[in-house]
């Protein structure tokens, strides 16, 4: 399996290629060698999916899959046990993750020939995915939690500069500074958590800290505490924080939404299909740490998931930008991502949480970046994200208008599309695992379906706008990544995923919970049946609920003020009360200080500097008396 | 020369040179203070001769009274146009200059007399013992030990590169 | 006979003359006669202490006979340059020769 390592050294050539030499390749070019490059790391992906799950490559001699290291170079060798690699891990969640991020880059690199086209910077925007590619692949091939935090932060680099890409506007400056920032914040937590948890088991290694139920975790952290807390929890917590910060759970989410910011083939990359789900995939990589040696994490995680999921959906009810719907509908679903991995267990049936929350990660990355690049063909035909601005575009933009219909059952839970097997899967987890967590879930369905069917609805039925009437279908290079995507929408729910990915690598069968699956359908229908009341035909009835509503509807636009919230914490505890008065130091007395020191060396020297005046005779005068003194001191003292 | 004479020729070359330094650093006019180094110069030679080192005097004649005097008065001659009058610095100066030069001397002079040398007698030193010119000719060209050659060759080059940068120098452009 | 200490004396005399010389005078020809008088009452001292302390020697004449011939040397070339100056200045003033401090 050695050739995995060029599934992550081509995009990164590529980029080399695209940013050092795009300005002579021109766009077209430079378009078709970045796509050419995706294409071939693709079907390297395929290959190893090929090799590993179904050649016999991963499989063990019990039938398990295995964990297979295809490359591996010792980089910083700090002690004997604790030294930092870079290398390529394969088991079945890294495989898995391999073919979702070349496919959905693939179809983004496609997609973006047609989206972008004309775009200033066009070979700049063909670098930066092929950095961002490049990093998400290394990501999630990490061999050592270390590896795995660097190429963490070079997808929060890389999603900085692709949110940012109209640097020329305001607002997407802001919301890149935004999500660096808060996603930062957040990896601090993680180094930290990084920090102690090798420091205890003096190893990065992942295999090495998860191997038989993570016991080196158990046995070398357990008996230290801090605050009332084991050393564990503390380092799984803090892990745990940096995976929210990248996967915008509360209340670190607030950077996602404003991340809309960035072309829109972006988000459905970044922001939609794969970087969010890096916090998922770290909880999944480190399973056996959270179960075994802080479970008490694995509920917070269980408990923050439930409650982001709910809040998230709530907000995405009464946004009007289709972008923003879909932000925070991503929110949602990487939230009941969480919920599953909280709820999970380890060994059979008991690890059907995990299994869970793997397949919503698949396939929550194929519809999810098809609802993205949907509404990047109507915004491309539109030039508006409001939905004011859309209406009855179904006539006009057939093809778009099925794929995306595709995308929200998938996402509502509708049988037999993709999504209604993960999240019935998430779903029956939940029941068995935490029923306060399952009635969350359920009802967060139910809203998904809702708030999904609003945004089709208002953007292909209801009465036409004035911009949507010159709208017209996007051009093919655009629609076969659509078809493509719906494709896959349509089968990747027939995957019996328990046979490849479970927590302790071992397939097992897993059926549908009928009684859970036609509850979720149940609620899925109500939620479309109801958007359909309301937005199929124009009327009167969305308003009158608003206004029923009141403040709660204002506060739902207003995204429940977090982040009035945090403006309020940084801007006037943290800038006014903490950093003015530190500032205030710094600039009078440190400063004060330092200029002080210079002021009276300048004022020396200028007081002193007529002994240097140039004429020979002044300085030999000096001299000769500078020697007598010495002959009188030598002489006589 | 009897040891009587040798002693008042010594005292009046010192007078002498006293005076004539003095007025060859004070004179306003360049011509003059020229004339006095001279003055100053020559009688260098003559405590020379009362050292028994005809050689040495001869050397300072021909080099500094014939030669290097000679390039100071066309140098002075070249360069007054109006007068050769020179002004000093002003008074504190010169004050300066002289309470420095004053100390200085008063220290030489007491920590000479203060400090006993040692030598021979006077019959070793004052003795009929001029240097035969065969001896100084092959110490200046010999390579041996208290030989010359090397200072001398380098003194010859140094003097050639004078010549060379002299004439850079000074040559119109 | 004469002590030698008559003999440094003389030769003090002139060296500080010489060296008032230096610091007083603002004409570069009268600075460069009283460097003269300087390097003349150490070439005097060098023989001195020749004649007195080691008479069976010669090194103390040589030194003196090496400081003639570069004090020759010295004396042309800052005579060249002295007239070099004075050909762009028009004047041999030391105090208006700064301009290479800056």
């Amino acid at each position: 399996m050695e050739f995995t390592i060029y599934i992550i050294l081509v995009p990164m050539l590529l980029f080399f290629v695209l940013a050092l030499g795009g300005r002579w390749l021109g766009p077209r070019t430079a378009g078709i060698i970045g796509t050419a490059g995706m294409g071939a790391a693709a079907l390297l992906s395929y290959i190893a999916v090929y090799k590993y799950f179904f050649a016999g490559a991963g499989i063990g001699p019990d039938g398990n899959y295995l964990t297979v290291t295809g490359f591996n170079a010792q980089w910083l060798r700090l002690t004997d046990s604790l030294h930092i690699d870079m290398g390529v891990l394969l088991d079945p969640i890294s495989v898995m993750m391999l073919a979702v991020v070349t496919t959905v880059s693939l179809m983004v690199h496609i997609y973006s020939f047609g989206y972008m086209k004309g775009e200033r910077g066009f070979q700049r925007y063909y670098a930066f995915l092929s950095l961002f590619s490049f990093s998400m692949l290394g990501l999630v091939v990490a061999t050592n939690i270390f590896q795995m935090y660097i190429f963490w932060e070079l997808v929060g680099a890389s999603s900085y500069l692709l949110i940012g890409f109209y640097y020329t506007r305001p607002a997407a400056v802001a919301a890149s500074k935004k999500a660096f920032i808060v996603t930062r914040f957040a990896d601090f937590g993680f180094l930290i958590g990084i920090l102690i948890l090798s420091y205890c088991t003096k190893t990065f290694d992942f295999g090495a800290i998860t191997a038989d139920n993570a016991s080196l975790a158990v046995r070398t952290m357990e008996g230290s505490s801090f605050l009332g807390l084991s050393s564990a929890t503390w380092a799984m917590l803090l892990i745990f924080m940096g995976g929210a910060g990248k996967s915008a759970m509360f209340p670190l989410h607030i950077w996602l939404p404003d991340a809309m910011e960035g072309p829109t083939p972006v988000s459905a990359l970044i922001h939609a299909a794969t970087m969010v789900v890096a916090g998922v995939y770290l909880v999944a990589r480190m399973f056996p740490v959270y179960l075994f040696a802080a479970p008490q994490v694995l509920t917070v995680i269980g408990y923050v998931g439930a409650f982001t999921a709910l809040f998230a959906a709530i907000i995405a009810m009464v946004q009007t930008d289709i972008k923003r719907v879909l932000a925070f509908s991503t929110i949602s679903q990487i939230a009941y991502m969480m919920v599953a991995l909280g709820v999970s267990g380890m060994g059979g049936h008991a690890g059907e949480g995990y299994t869970a929350s793997m397949f919503h990660l698949f396939t929550h990355a194929f519809f999810k970046a098809l609802l993205f690049l949907g509404a990047g063909a109507v915004i491309h035909a539109v030039h508006s994200n409001e939905m004011e601005h859309m209406g009855g575009l179904r006539k006009r933009m057939p093809v778009t208008h099925i794929t995306f219909l595709v995308a929200c059952l998938a996402i509502a839970g509708i049988p037999p599309l993709s999504g209604f097997f993960s999240k019935d899967e998430i779903l029956s987890a939940a029941m068995e695992g935490d029923k306060v967590l399952f009635a969350v879930l359920w009802i967060v369905a139910g809203i998904t379906a809702f708030y999904m069917f609003r945004l089709y609805f208002r953007i292909f039925w209801g009465r036409e706008s004035e911009t949507a009437r010159h709208a017209h279908e996007a051009p093919a290079v655009m629609l076969v990544p659509l078809a493509v995507l719906a494709l896959l929408t349509c089968v990747t729910g027939f995957i019996p995923f328990s046979r490849f990915i479970s927590p302790d690598n071992a397939p097992y069968a897993l059926g549908i919970n009928w009684g859970v699956a036609g509850a979720s359908i149940a609620i899925g229908i109500a939620g479309i049946a109801l958007a359909a009341w309301l937005y199929m035909r124009d009327s009167e009835r969305p308003q009158r609920i608003a206004a029923r509503m009141g403040g709660f509807y204002k506060a739902a636009k207003r995204r429940l003020y977090i982040d009035d919230a945090w403006a309020f914490l940084t801007k006037n505890i943290i800038f006014r009360r903490i950093c003015a008065p530190i500032a205030w130091f710094d600039r009078h007395v440190i400063d004060g200080t330092w200029c002080g020191i210079a002021n009276v060396t300048q004022r020396t020297s200028e007081a002193i500097k007529g002994i240097q005046n140039g004429r020979v005779q002044a300085y030999a005068l000096l001299f000769i008396i500078s020697v007598l003194l010495i002959t009188i001191i030598t002489l006589f003292i | 020369m009897g040891a009587t004479a040798e002693i008042i020729v010594f005292y009046i070359l010192a007078a002498v040179i006293t005076v004539s330094s003095i007025l060859a650093v004070t004179s306003r006019k360049m011509l003059r203070a020229a004339t006095f180094l001279l003055v100053v110069l020559l009688c260098t030679a003559g405590l020379y001769l009362l050292l028994n080192y005809h050689f040495l005097a001869v050397v300072q004649l021909s080099v500094y009274a014939g030669g290097i005097l000679i390039l100071f008065i066309f140098a002075i001659l070249l360069t007054s146009s109006k007068g050769d009058r020179s002004e000093s610095h002003d008074r504190r100066r010169r004050i300066a200059a002289f309470a420095a030069a004053l100390a200085g001397a008063v220290i030489t002079i007491v920590a000479t007399a203060k400090h006993k040398v040692l030598y021979g007698d006077n019959a070793t030193i004052l003795g009929d013992n001029e240097i035969p010119m065969k001896q100084i000719g092959h110490a200046l060209i010999g390579d041996g030990k208290y030989e010359y050659l090397l200072s001398f060759e380098a003194l010859s080059i140094l003097l050639l590169a004078c010549i060379i940068g002299g004439i850079l120098i000074a040559r119109k452009r | 006979m004469i002590p030698m200490e008559h003999y440094l004396i003389v030769s003090s005399i002139m060296f500080f003359v010489g060296l008032y010389g230096f610091l007083s005078r603002k004409n570069l020809l009268a600075i460069l006669i009283s460097i003269e008088l300087i390097l003349n009452s150490v070439e005097i001292n060098f023989s001195v202490f020749n004649r007195y302390l080691f008479p069976e020697h010669m090194e103390g004449m040589f030194f003196s006979l090496f400081g003639i011939a570069i004090s020759a040397a010295e004396t042309a070339v800052a005579i060249a340059i002295i007239i070099n100056v004075y050909r762009v200045t028009q004047e041999i003033d030391v105090r208006h020769i700064d301009k290479m401090k800056y």
